[in-house]
């Protein structure tokens, strides 16, 4: 089988599909390497994780040592963790904060800046030992309202243009505090023994809700109140954003702490949410605010980042360390000067779902390995993405993950990327004339 | 992860060595064995009687094991409801990690009684609890930090906390059990 054959997209037959030796194959996951985790913007951290000169944070991205801090003079800086001298990781803990980065090896000093200034016994090098060449080496970097990406390829095109429609998504993000949003101290760090688009592929997957995540609504339900929905009554939708980038956007169910009071959150709360709610609306407008408040959204920002603004702001990585293995990674995210017991309620959200302990992500957890497992039996070649082909998509429909593997086939195969747009909301650009019910195809780069 | 510079209170001492510290001792000991052996049963129910009401049950991140549950995100943050609610989900064959459940093992030990501050009583312990499923086997590995009351003159316990030494749930994928 051809490498452009694994995605089988053919909406005149309302099937779409992926061969499964593209979860399998350890030559398909090295191409990956190539041609995804080395061409396109990788999130890193966000900014608020070094607040002051000095801070430091270190983090593994496509299976490479990093780490990024905040210089003397404030500005953000990325290095590769590595001595520029002999290879060994300068930055051997997880956070904190140096005026100096001193390698452990042979004890050389390099400033927050990443420039040599000093070693010891300098006199053993001569007069053409250039210490300007010696500095540590940065990856290419750049960072969109506080949340921090490196590529590794010098030729990609800028950050922005990267992001596309994700862009106004991570805006709905930042722009829910005037204070600015920061990253809460803990993480969420577990490894998942299944291919990591399983994980994209679940994170925006609004079909699997109910029928995995049974526990969490009924803890909803009967502990708290609040209805079960079922699994098309949301006015959602799903959209594709561009670059393999998309986002699933529902009513809300149940509350969320940034403005959208439940009975959850206890009667004391209302008239501290409804307060943050007229803040919003004064700042952004009523329609921004409500929508803000009101609709939840879970997004992946191709190829290993989540967002999921849903009962809790979530950032969410995943570094693949093979073709059945990832590293996850997962913070909470919070207005910058928020405190006491809205900090408590916005953490306590969190907890009832998210998370290796709440009672909902072991879930998913075990339906990636489920499927890894299932894969490898055989028998059956090709996995289905045709859910709402046919219709408006709604929230629980896929094209979103559509969206997400013909991105992924484009880079893989090193083909032109077409960016297909599907019936009703599934638009990108929306083209000029309203799309008819056919399917409209434009080239997207 | 810890640092050198991270400073965990450490217990100077147990108590002295009186019959009634002795006896506290053993009665605390059996506590911790009692609800180990309860967990490993998965008789959920009998384990949630071990605990009074108004108790908290916190799991810390595994990069941040001082992490406060007011300030800073956590594992677990239970009360007594949410410790009931978590008793119904692994009963209810729909919590996919535990169904159906793994097998466990828990091992209790350093159990050392550190203070006692009128009606509570503060005790640390080691624990390890092995955890075998599909194939996986893996251990949880950490530190309790429980405290404890009576009722009715029965030893309950109030408080738990439960420290893991793991850096991160790197063969585990999920913190599934009651650790």
């Amino acid at each position: 089988m051809e490498i452009s054959e694994l995605v089988y997209d053919r909406p005149d037959l309302g099937k779409f599909r992926y061969h499964r030796s593209s979860m399998l194959l350890p030559e398909i996951y090295e191409l990956e390497r190539q041609r995804i985790f080395d061409k396109c913007w990788l999130y890193l951290g966000h900014e608020s994780e070094v607040p002051n000169p000095g801070d430091y944070v270190r983090r593994v991205v496509a299976e490479r040592a990093l780490f990024f801090a905040r210089n003397r003079d404030g500005e953000l800086v990325v290095f590769h963790n590595t001595c520029p001298h002999r290879g060994a990781l300068i930055c051997r803990t997880e956070q904190g904060n140096a005026q100096v980065f001193q390698c452990f090896y042979h004890a050389w000093s390099f400033n927050t800046s990443g420039e040599l200034i000093g070693m010891p016994d300098v006199e053993g090098y001569g007069p053409d030992f250039d210490r300007a060449e010696m500095g540590l080496r940065s990856p290419r970097f750049d960072s969109y309202k506080g949340f921090i990406f490196v590529c590794f390829d010098r030729e990609a095109g800028s950050l922005v243009d990267y992001l596309a429609g994700a862009a106004e998504y991570l805006d709905l993000v930042a722009d829910q505090s005037p204070a600015g949003m920061k990253v809460i101290p803990g993480s969420n760090r577990y490894t998942i023994k299944a291919n990591w688009k399983l994980l994209a592929e679940n994170s925006i997957d609004g079909y699997h809700a109910l029928p995995t995540h049974q526990t969490y609504f009924d803890y909803m339900a009967n502990e708290v109140g609040g209805s079960i929905p079922s699994i098309n009554n949301r006015r959602g939708f799903g959209r594709a954003l561009g670059n393999g980038h998309g986002v699933m956007e529902n009513d809300a169910i149940y509350g969320r702490p940034i403005a959208m009071w439940h009975p959850y959150f206890g009667e004391e709360s209302r008239a501290e949410i409804d307060s943050i709610k007229e803040e919003l609306s004064g700042r952004h407008g009523r329609d921004k605010a409500l929508r803000m408040c009101e609709k939840s959204r879970n997004m992946v920002i191709f190829p290993n980042l989540v967002i999921n603004d849903i009962m809790a702001v979530t950032i969410r990585v995943f570094q693949p360390t093979g073709p059945d293995s990832m590293d996850v990674t997962a913070w909470e995210m919070a207005p910058g000067d928020e405190t006491g017991s809205m900090l408590h309620r916005r953490l306590d959200s969190f907890l009832t779902f998210l998370g290796p302990g709440g009672f909902a992500t072991p879930d998913d957890t075990e339906a990636l390995e489920s499927c890894q497992h299932g894969f490898r039996s055989g028998g059956v070649e090709w996995s289905d993405l045709s859910r709402g082909f046919h219709r408006d998509p709604t929230g629980s429909d896929e094209l979103q993950i559509r969206s997400f593997w013909r991105r992924w086939q484009s880079l893989v195969a090193e083909m032109p990327h077409v960016e297909r747009f599907e019936r009703g909301l599934g638009l990108f650009e929306q083209p000029e004339v309203a799309p008819s019910p056919e399917l409209a195809v434009a080239a997207d780069n | 992860m810890a640092t050198q510079t991270t400073q965990i209170p450490l217990p100077v001492a147990g108590l002295p060595a009186t019959a009634e510290s002795l006896l506290l001792q053993h009665e605390v000991e059996q506590l911790l064995y009692r609800e180990a052996r309860l967990l490993d049963d998965w008789n959920l129910d009998a384990w949630l009687t071990l605990y009074t009401e108004d108790a908290q049950y916190v799991v810390p991140t595994t990069d941040l094991p001082e992490g406060d549950p007011r300030k800073d995100l956590v594992f677990i943050d239970d009360d007594y409801t949410r410790m009931a609610a978590r008793v119904v989900r692994l009963k209810s064959r729909h919590a996919h990690r535990e169904y159906p459940w793994s097998r466990t093992r828990r091992f209790i030990g350093n159990v050392m009684v550190t203070a006692t501050d009128g009606d509570e009583i503060e005790a640390t312990a080691s624990v390890a609890v092995w955890r075998f499923r599909a194939g996986e086997s893996s251990p949880y590995v950490g530190r309790y930090d429980v405290r404890m009351r009576r009722v009715d003159g029965e030893l309950r316990l109030c408080h738990k906390r439960a420290t893991l030494d793991l850096e991160g749930l790197s063969d585990h994928g999920a913190l599934s059990i009651i650790f």
